[in-house]
């Protein structure tokens, strides 16, 4: 019960002691950044808290959706869970290991089991390696494969898991279209059999037809390798297509954290209700039942946030003491989670 | 409604070292005073292209338009001068773009480009232009619109870039906006507050507006009546009603089962389009969709399907529009 000892802090402990331990756990994770004044005075500024205070966890198998708005910290905190960027604070737990405290050795071998998508499949691949040098690549790093035949013969097979035909391996990527770029992307972040993969904005910069290619393949593939995603994306409709569970950020903090259907028909968060209305949905009779109403303001600057709850200035519900309380996450019901006293 | 704009077998070309890319292919529709239009299509259908060329903003070399007409309250835009075409452009016909910083001047303020355009078509004073640039930032939600005259692009947000952009594009009391991704650049929630006060503006000033988007959700939420494009050409119209619950292009169908509706329970797969869309450079024969339809026979590999109406306003590209149709009404 050791796990749920620290239930307010760990939301989705308890599903995730029911599939067994989970694969990954993230503790109270903080990514402050400092911000200096100019290359000439030395000293802070300022500090960012681009992550703060963030816990959850995901299961084996599961896809766990990061939703927020431009800033809101979600790209950070995969950045943190992938150690790209050393944490400020917290725990990654990933596999029973505690990241943060693992050496280069160890942490390099972890590395193996997580991978990372890119959104941007334009810049994420070297336009002067040929498409079977990028896949290969990851299995040369890490000694995998040593002989080329071999390689050769994996990366072939990576291709055609992802859709592509294994002769794309002698084109440059300038030669192939977004979409399949995009499942070069998925073919290198496959090639060392990750359990984890963190879906950065993945399918945001394709157009409609292609992103539901790509949506279907990262489907087969979770239930053809068991894998779990962190699936970041401002993209809600697809979020929750996707996503078991989805947790909402605001300025850096968890607002709201549940089962997919579950956050969508039942949002609680006022920042959620927002959000998911202000979503189009593409029927247009659909729309015209929808309340179009408008949140106010834009959100506030990281470098100097509203004190208490950060989301109190443009909150419809907010009382005084929203504006020094910084509100925990309460499990209001069974698995879900929301970061707000007065829903 | 009284026909604002007509636009008759447009053809938009550009001639690059690759070959000649036809852009925008034969494309006719309508806008109605007042009305707003949807054009939804996916990257390179030539949606942004068709929107330009309204305004002959095609840069020339390496493009053209070859040929067609643009009739805007009965006069040929193709046909007019130079001074006629600056007296058009702002005036009467005004764009929001898809990036608002860079298109608003990033080294003037906004209040002497908000003015500038004023004095020029609407004759006005500086002093005037002045109190009216006050009055429409002030229109567009931006508060303290007398600091913020004085402020430059920089300063702002592009949520409010995007809003000035806005105010720009109505100052002159236009008749038609054209609204080439206003907000693709912008947050969820920031976009949906620019396409209200763009719903609500254009709707209490009367102004028609054409809005181009690949997200079928916004045309779906704002717009009256919808064209769709595919390589170059539209290939269905009708009213929003028409296309999202009676499509008839199987183009349009596939689109509408490739988007993940939040709507709806998960758990069924989505129903993508296989393959790309053609390449522009290469002459398409018969229809540019065949190679991606499952409904296609062997008479589209020859023959481009002409736009035909089915009535009440509906049009579509496609020979095999009546087995369509029987399919749709018997899976419902």
């Amino acid at each position: 019960m050791s796990a749920v000892a620290g239930a307010t802090l760990q939301p989705g402990a308890s599903r995730a002691t029911q599939a067994g331990q989970p694969l990954l756990e993230v503790r109270n994770l903080k990514m402050h950044f400092t911000m200096t004044r100019g290359i000439l005075s030395r000293g802070a500024a300022a500090k960012i808290k681009a992550v703060d205070d963030v816990s959850f966890t995901i299961a084996r198998g599961e896809t766990l959706g990061l939703v927020g708005e431009s800033g809101c910290g979600k790209t950070t905190t995969g950045r943190c869970i992938l150690h790209l960027e050393k944490p400020t604070a917290g725990e990654i737990i990933f596999e029973g290991q505690n990241l943060t405290n693992l050496g280069r050795k160890a942490l390099n071998e972890k590395r193996e089991r997580m991978q990372v998508i890119f959104q941007d499949p334009y810049s994420s691949l070297n336009p002067r390696m040929k498409v079977g040098a990028i896949i290969g690549e990851p299995m040369k790093v890490h000694g995998i494969y040593r002989n080329q035949k071999e390689r050769e013969k994996r990366v072939a097979e990576l291709l055609s898991v992802c859709g592509l035909n294994p002769k794309f391996m002698d084109r440059y990527p300038h030669e192939m279209s977004g979409g399949q770029r995009q499942r070069v992307g998925i073919a290198r972040a496959l090639s060392l059999n990750p359990h984890f993969i963190v879906c950065d904005e993945a399918v945001s910069a394709l157009d409609v037809s292609i992103q539901a290619q790509v949506i279907n393949l990262l489907e087969n593939l979770r239930e053809q390798f068991n894998l779990s995603y962190l699936f970041i994306a401002h993209d809600l409709s697809v979020v929750h297509h996707l996503c078991h569970r989805v947790a909402v950020m605001y300025l850096g903090r968890l607002v709201e954290l549940a089962d997919s259907d579950e956050l969508f028909s039942n949002p609680l968060h006022p920042y959620t209700q927002a959000l998911l209305e202000a979503v189009p949905i593409p029927d247009p009779d659909v729309e015209k039942q929808r309340a179009h109403r408008v949140m106010k303001g834009e959100i506030p600057s990281p470098i100097n946030p509203p004190s208490g709850c950060v989301f109190h200035p443009r909150c419809p519900l907010a009382v005084g003491s929203c504006q020094q309380e910084v509100p925990g996450l309460r499990e209001l019901k069974p698995g879900h989670w929301v970061a707000c006293p007065r829903v | 409604m009284p026909v604002l704009l007509q636009v008759e077998n447009l053809r938009t070309q550009f001639y690059t070292s690759a070959g000649t890319v036809r852009a925008v292919d034969g494309i006719s529709y309508t806008v109605n005073e007042g009305e707003t239009v949807g054009i939804v299509g996916e990257s390179g259908c030539g949606k942004s292209v068709g929107a330009l060329s309204i305004l002959r903003l095609i840069p020339d070399p390496p493009g053209k338009i070859a040929s067609g007409s643009i009739r805007f309250q009965g006069r040929d835009i193709l046909a007019m001068s130079d001074e006629e075409l600056r007296n058009l452009r702002g005036a009467q016909i005004s764009m929001v773009f898809q990036e608002p910083m860079t298109s608003l001047n990033p080294v003037l303020t906004i209040g002497l480009q908000l003015c500038e355009t004023m004095e020029l078509h609407l004759k006005l004073t500086p002093e005037q232009a002045r109190s009216r640039a006050t009055e429409l930032l002030g229109m567009v939600g931006i508060s303290e619109p007398e600091r913020r005259l004085q402020q430059y692009p920089h300063h702002l947000s592009g949520g409010m870039r995007q809003r000035v952009m806005i105010a720009l594009a109505l100052s002159c009391n236009p008749k038609l906006i054209i609204a080439d991704e206003p907000t693709t650049a912008l947050d969820v929630t920031i976009q949906a507050q620019i396409l209200e006060l763009m719903k609500d503006l254009t709707k209490r000033l009367g102004v028609a507006l054409i809005i181009i988007t690949h997200n079928l959700g916004v045309v779906a939420r704002y717009a009256d009546r919808v064209y769709v494009m595919y390589a170059g050409k539209i290939i269905e119209g009708g009213s929003a009603s028409d296309i999202y619950h009676r499509p008839l292009h199987p183009y349009t169908l596939g689109l509408l089962r490739s988007v993940p509706r939040m709507d709806r329970p998960r758990g069924n797969r989505l129903i993508p389009i296989d393959g790309q869309p053609p390449d522009l450079t290469r002459e398409i024969e018969g229809c540019a969709y065949r190679p991606r339809c499952s409904f296609a026979v062997a008479r589209c590999e020859h023959e481009v399907p002409p736009l035909d109406s089915v009535g009440g306003g509906h049009t579509s590209a496609c020979f095999e529009k009546a087995r369509l149709q029987g399919l749709l009404k018997e899976a419902s």
